[in-house]
């Protein structure tokens, strides 16, 4: 049952990728765990391999290959483990902002260096009074003739300390409509008045730097505006849909992962007398996990396939991120149980995971908000 | 039944105040990040009386029953997971001396526990995963008036720290069965004891937990305690009250989660209303709230039941089960009502969370205590 059609080339890409990412970056992912940061070093290694952005057209430096790269990209980093290396924020989620509505300079300026992994990204939306509900912002951009000057903080920023750039959304405080006030800008690291606060401490993630940004009186130039000035919120809402779906595949992957390491360790495990997998509790629940990942398995790449041939997919995205990301955490609880005291001890890869997806019910819009749509889009 | 004594209240209001005046955010933060028991604290509650609640007065203890202990428990795990659940751990294992030991070997060991002099430690299982105590390869061995006991205990809560272990041990070698398997104690201080941590754990940092090893550990014959060959029965027993206990902080932190979640509710606005005004919110606490007071109801059930002199399995197992997984339900959903905020370490529910999935996994997850439910809801089948 193949609903996307990958091609031998796409399978020796992905081949390329994990043989790559085993030797070259899997070796340090204990000490980011500990370091509680990625180097810059590792992003610039999956520049040079060609595994970033591999969407950008070549006119900017990229490979301009098809959606399926990306889905492989993020697959197979989150299923080497390498929370902390959130290249699918950068290539598939903030990278596609400019791609989509940057100016032609815009593009020329920064696009090679977002392939190359000498500029990473982020993208600032959320603030500590607006989360689910994003059009609450109050960081401002007013404008002063040929600048834009930004005040205000944003919080919980993937990739906010290492970020060289940052695509922040704020208000323009002449503009009385809560959703046509928003506008996009991009802000470069170095910029006087934008500052980063302290790294959050997250149950999880550890490897991923997650910070609070500070904006004072903080000068950009008018070219920085990103795409239409007051079409934020739209902007917003459009690539929050590729960010969810980027959010399902990341867990979809992770599920079929654990579902492999669990049925290995009740394998191999023997328990008064007999191995664990043979247990008819056992069996059952692991093929309860099995169905239900399956079934995510067949809407996400179905919900994929549709938003390749660009048809609307905004309900299937949300059902999937929803459906998937709730059901990876029963999944990783139901699979501690399995490992008995060992599921309780860090050394136990499994509770790495238990803590790093406890988020993505949160993130990229909360399963409430997912709800919401889904609702919508049914008619209510 | 469905009201506590006036002398129940008074000791859990005694807890409430107790972890109120003397347990802190601040200081759970540091102590599950770094590792740290929280000493002072053990201390006093161990003088005012919290620490052995359901030991007898002649060995140090309140005299009071199992459902006292429990509120206790509850009520010090409700102010804070963590620092609740380290002082749950310190007399750990205590109870199967007090039910099984010699007059002497309880004079001299219990009163030090109650009075917080030392930690206390049960030495189960060899295996990795915990449990399997039938199958255990440690032994011990007689040798005239001596015991020589020789293997490795995984998972050992207080190892390394404790005054003494309770070591499960193979007795009789050769003999396959659980008739061959004793219970000993174990002075921790005895030569030939080594203890390697397990290292950082999903929750339970304020406690050590090691693998210890016995290596040629010879203790005198009269540190038997209870019968030669009835080890796996007395431990039985011993995990009966045990999982009580776990039943009492697992509900605890349940409570503590929901709290922080109603602070939180009634605090934070998105779209121009409070969280605590959307029916969605509102039908997440009716569901909490709902497994909080059915998972209290089987928890106090079989506290009580125990203290009328019917310690039943059964119960046990259910109150166990339940109040772990709703300590589990209510601390997913609290880190969810708390969105983004829910996932950082400063809001405390995450901890509340692991927490919830370490007592969970401690003393049997639900399978295991699905298979002592059915066991003793269908009988022997013909």
């Amino acid at each position: 049952m193949n609903i996307l059609n990958y091609t031998e080339a796409h399978n020796e890409f992905r081949r390329e990728l994990t043989g790559f990412l085993e030797k070259e970056l899997v070796p340090d992912r204990e000490q980011w765990e500990k370091d509680h940061i990625v180097p810059k070093s590792a992003w610039k290694k999956m520049g040079a391999a060609g595994y970033l952005c591999t969407n950008v057209p070549e006119a900017y430096g990229g490979p301009g290959l098809d959606f399926l790269y990306s889905v492989i990209v993020a697959e197979e980093v989150s299923s080497a483990g390498l929370s902390g290396l959130v290249t699918g924020l950068h290539s598939d989620i903030v990278v596609p902002y400019i791609v989509s509505f940057g100016s032609e300079e815009q593009k020329q300026k920064f696009l090679p260096g977002c392939v190359s992994g000498d500029i990473i990204t982020a993208v600032a939306m959320t603030e500590p009074g607006a989360g689910s509900d994003v059009a609450a912002m109050e960081m401002t951009a007013e404008h002063d003739g040929a600048e834009i000057v930004l005040n205000g903080s944003k919080t919980f920023i993937s990739n906010g300390i290492n970020c060289d750039l940052v695509i922040v959304a704020a208000k323009d405080p002449k503009v009385e409509d809560r959703h046509s006030a928003v506008s996009l800008y991009i802000v470069e690291n170095g910029t006087p008045g934008f500052t980063r606060g302290r790294q959050l401490e997250k149950m999880g993630l550890h490897a991923q730097d997650t910070a609070e940004l500070f904006f004072s009186n903080c000068r950009i130039p008018k070219a920085n505006i990103l795409g239409e000035k007051g079409a934020g919120f739209l902007m917003l809402m459009q690539k929050l849909q590729q960010e969810r779906l980027v959010s399902a595949f990341m867990t979809v992957v992770c599920a079929e992962k654990i579902l492999e390491q669990t049925i290995q360790y009740c394998n191999t495990t023997m328990v008064d007398g007999k191995p664990l997998g043979k247990y008819q509790q056992v069996k059952f629940t692991l093929a309860e996990m099995a169905t239900e990942t399956r079934l995510n398995r067949a809407l996400l790449d179905a919900t994929i396939k549709g938003h390749m041939e660009g048809r609307d997919v905004i309900c299937d995205t949300m059902m999937s991120k929803y459906a998937s990301s709730e059901s990876l955490n029963v999944m990783v609880d139901r699979a501690l149980d399995m490992f008995g005291e060992y599921g309780g001890l860090e050394a136990n890869p499994l509770v790495k995971v238990f803590r790093d997806v406890r988020v993505i019910t949160i993130f990229a819009g909360t399963t409430e908000i997912m709800k919401t749509i889904i609702a919508k889009s049914i008619g209510l | 039944m469905f009201e506590l004594t006036k002398s129940q209240k008074q000791i859990q209001k005694a807890a409430k105040g107790f972890a109120k005046g003397e347990f802190d955010k601040e200081l759970a933060y540091e102590f599950e990040k770094s590792g740290t028991f929280p000493k002072k604290i053990w201390k006093q509650a161990a003088e005012l009386g919290f620490v052995g609640i359901h030991f007898p007065e002649k060995y140090s203890g309140g005299d009071m029953g199992m459902l006292e202990a429990v509120l206790v428990l509850e009520e010090f795990c409700r102010k804070d997971a963590s620092i609740g659940s380290a002082l749950a751990m310190a007399p750990f294992a205590s109870e199967s001396l007090l039910a099984f030991g010699s007059e002497e070997l309880k004079e001299k060991f219990l009163p030090p526990v109650a009075e917080g002099e030392i930690m206390s430690a049960g030495a189960f299982s060899d295996s990795q995963r915990g449990g399997n105590y039938t199958s255990i390869q440690t032994t011990a061995l007689k040798d005239k008036d001596q015991w020589v006991i020789n293997g490795t205990k995984t998972n050992v809560i207080n190892g390394g720290q404790a005054g003494f272990y309770i070591v499960l041990c193979r007795t009789k070698p050769g003999d396959e069965g659980d008739k061959g398997i004793s219970m000993l104690i174990v002075e921790g201080d005895r030569p030939g004891i080594s203890a390697e941590t397990v290292g950082k754990k999903l929750g339970g940092n304020m406690f050590p937990t090691a693998q210890v090893t016995f290596e040629n550990v010879t203790i005198p014959a009269a540190n038997l305690v209870g019968k030669e060959g009835a080890g796996i029965a007395q431990l039985n027993t011993f995990l009966l009250e045990s999982r009580l206990l776990s039943a009492a902080q697992a509900l605890g932190i349940a409570r503590g989660a929901l709290d922080r979640a109603m602070d939180y509710i009634k605090e934070r606005a998105q779209f121009q209303r409070k969280l605590a005004a959307f029916q969605v919110t509102q039908h997440k606490i009716a569901d909490m709230a709902t497994k909080i007071e059915l998972a209290e109801l089987v928890t106090y059930k079989a506290a009580w039941e125990r203290d009328q002199g019917r310690m039943n399995a059964k119960l046990t197992s259910m109150a166990k089960m339940t109040a772990a997984r709703t300590a589990m339900e209510v601390g997913a959903q609290a880190i969810q009502l708390y969105g983004g905020y829910g996932y950082m370490t400063e809001y405390e529910v995450e901890r509340y969370y692991r927490e919830a999935k370490t007592v969970e996994l401690h003393l049997g997850a639900r399978d295991v205590h699905k298979d002592i439910i059915a066991g003793a809801v269908i009988g022997r089948i013909k």
